[in-house]
């Protein structure tokens, strides 16, 4: 048996999501085949990784097709760390989910969440375009299947916007994919960056118009202003366990962008050479700006979050279209922080919502729940590292990206931008912690009122908190380890510049050679 | 040949976004659909319009078409396909759930106040909404 980590990450999910289908009346046997499933991931993405850190960047071609014309998998290591970091998180958010017996709200919970991690890293490890769409709808129609499980009225209103949104961007995606079809006869990322290059002027607009096409769709997905609209709603009503996971969904569009657009038109693309940079930047100080009003106005912890998750994706945004040597490093760097952070303040909200059965996680002043301290301690940690305090990961994340502008000639606006936005979420976080665990109501009232019921103090379910400090924990280790990680991202990032080292590998990826071969070409000739 | 393709595309596209942006979810439904008709006939396009020719290479014949668009517009279908009958599901689920079929799921003032049971659940029994 071949045991090429770039073929078995992909599959180990979609041959247990096919077990689990068969399964899916024994919820016990789902639950251990799905936590063993997530775990032996971690340990092949953590292989892939090392794998990847220390070669160039690895090749499988499925049905054994050569480059240009098959479809290829490309492992290097910008997809090996977004592996990695999706396989701890659905670790931890399904551990979360099973613990809190989410999985058991609807059917099909670990089969929609197995074909989401599919999807998820097939889109990491592909190089090439329409795989690319491909595996983008696996992992939406797994989302879409997620953010509706057990859902309520809410839940639905808010999945119908994200469903066709997400529609229509897969038309336009489809619309762009052709346009370059049309116009450079490859899909082949690699092979599309070399044929851009070489583009002459008469179809350069068209292949710019299919460019920012594609950039309109990664937009929806990793939800730049104007495109943003679905995520607050969707992400706020939907399960803990599934808005956990979702961190990673936006940074699936920020990976898009850095893949296809760093690629296609990168510094080797002649004239078309930067053609989204200006875009991301501008629309991404916006949205960075919109986030933050957002976490101000927003009425409920997790509207809250689903705010901060924008803010820290436009944060990502921003230092795409920044583009100086040092940014992609600082970026991956953030990348890694804002998704353990978000993801853990999801599982951290569904604790508050369980103690306020009255209010829920709305930020109305209520009866102290169980446990205030502990919780509203973990939430200080967490909204320290989130909004880029000292001493935690989040500052290092955020000085590194604004270390690397310096030498932007918009210098002094992304910086008044970041800082201020920045300053705004720390307010509305302070205001989201005090109203939720300062500004309690005193038992007292209770024994006055008819209202004895709503009194008994609340029950929260512990079960599964290990996931909240699994995530957390995390936050912590990149401080401690921040030097190391750092060079492992600034390793990720020489390995990215060498963009032709990449083509060549695709381009020359030989099939192997198979001795039981019957039929070829050159034989029915 | 060439203009009656572009006029096609065009006005299925056309038809798709003014159906997409009408604000019942029937309607959007039938625009996505539109749209990815659309899409398909584009894909066509991209590998050239030939007419006769086989689609996969054949000694006979002096040149072929191009057979990857049509493998790609098999593999859009499919998913549309797909795609399109989750979209219908989802659509009468919100037209149980919420009441109506505008894609806000307007006309119901209490939407707006997030977590809430609607009242015709049993877990709501006799609760008052504030103790204070």
């Amino acid at each position: 048996m071949n045991l090429n980590p770039v073929i078995w990450s992909l599959l180990l999910p979609l041959l247990s999501a096919i077990v689990l289908l068969l399964l899916s009346q024994r919820i016990k046997w789902q639950r251990s085949i799905s936590l063993f499933a997530s775990s032996s991931l971690v340990l092949i993405t953590f292989y892939a990784m090392g794998f990847a850190l220390s070669s160039t960047p690895q090749t499988y071609a499925l049905g054994n097709w050569p480059a240009p014309f098959g479809i290829i998998l490309v492992l290097d290591q910008l997809s090996g760390l977004l592996l990695v970091i999706t396989a701890l998180l659905s670790l931890a958010a399904l551990w979360c989910a099973v613990r809190q017996n989410t999985d058991q709200q609807g059917v099909h919970f670990h089969v929609l969440w197995q074909l989401q991690i599919f999807g998820l890293n097939g889109a990491f490890l592909t190089g090439d375009l329409f795989n690319l769409f491909v595996f983008f709808e696996v992992l939406l129609l797994a989302s879409y299947g997620l953010l509706l499980h057990g859902g309520r009225r809410q839940n639905t209103k808010a999945g119908l916007h994200y469903v066709v949104i997400n529609l229509l961007a897969s038309s336009l995606f489809l619309f762009a994919v052709g346009t370059l079809y049309g116009i450079l006869g490859t899909l082949n990322m690699a092979d599309l960056a070399q044929k851009i290059a070489h583009l002459p002027a008469d179809n350069q607009p068209i292949v710019a118009a299919a460019g920012l096409l594609l950039l309109v769709v990664f937009a929806v997905k990793s939800a730049l202003f104007p495109l943003y609209l679905w995520l607050p709603k969707a992400y706020a009503n939907t399960t803990a366990p599934v808005a956990a996971l979702f961190a990673i969904m936006t940074k699936v569009g920020v990976y898009a962008i850095i893949r296809v657009h760093g690629m296609l038109f990168g510094e080797n693309a002649g004239a078309l050479a930067g053609l989204h940079l200006p875009w991301l930047l501008w629309l991404g100080l916006i949205t960075l700006l919109l986030a933050a009003f957002g976490t101000l106005a927003a009425t409920t912890l997790r509207q809250t979050i689903a705010y901060l998750v924008l803010a820290s994706v436009a944060t990502l945004l921003i230092a795409i279209g920044i583009n100086q040597t040092q940014t992609l490093p600082a970026l991956l760097f953030y990348l890694i922080h804002s998704t353990f952070i978000a993801a853990g303040l999801f599982l951290l909200a569904d604790y508050v919502r369980q103690g306020r059965p009255q209010h829920a996680d709305r930020l109305i002043a209520d009866f102290a729940m169980p446990r205030n301290t502990l919780i509203g301690g973990v939430y200080l940690f967490a909204a320290i590292a989130i909004s880029g305090m000292p001493p935690l990961s989040g500052f290092f994340g955020k000085l590194l990206i604004l270390q690397s502008s310096i030498q932007h000639p918009y210098f002094w606006w992304i910086l008044a931008t970041i800082l201020l936005s920045n300053l705004l979420i720390i307010i509305a976080l302070v205001r989201v912690g005090s109203v939720l665990f300062y500004q309690t109501l005193p038992r007292e009232r209770c024994h006055d009122s008819a209202l004895q019921t709503q009194c008994l103090p609340p029950h929260i379910n512990p079960q599964g908190c290990g996931a909240i400090v699994g995530l957390l924990s995390i936050g912590i280790l990149l401080t401690l380890f921040a030097q190391p990680i750092y060079q492992i991202t600034e390793s990720i990032s020489a390995q990215w510049q060498q963009v032709t080292l990449y083509q060549q590998q695709v381009l020359t990826t030989a099939p192997f050679d198979n001795p039981n071969k019957t039929l070829y070409w050159e034989d029915i000739k | 040949m060439e203009i009656l393709i572009a006029v096609c595309i065009g006005t299925l596209t056309a038809s798709g976004v003014f159906l997409l942006l009408r604000a019942r979810t029937f309607a959007v439904v039938i625009g996505l659909t539109l749209l990815a008709y659309a899409v398909n006939l584009f894909l066509f396009a991209m590998g050239r319009l030939q007419i006769g020719l086989p689609a996969v290479i054949n000694a006979q014949a002096n040149d072929y078409a191009d057979p990857l668009p049509q493998a790609l517009v098999l593999t859009a279908i499919v998913i549309a396909f797909g795609m399109t009958a989750f979209l219908i599901a989802l659509a009468i689920k919100a037209r149980a759930e919420l009441g109506n079929d505008h894609v806000d799921g307007l006309h119901r003032a209490n939407d707006e106040t997030p977590e809430q049971e609607t009242p015709t659940k049993s877990r709501n029994n006799g609760r008052m909404r504030n103790p204070i």
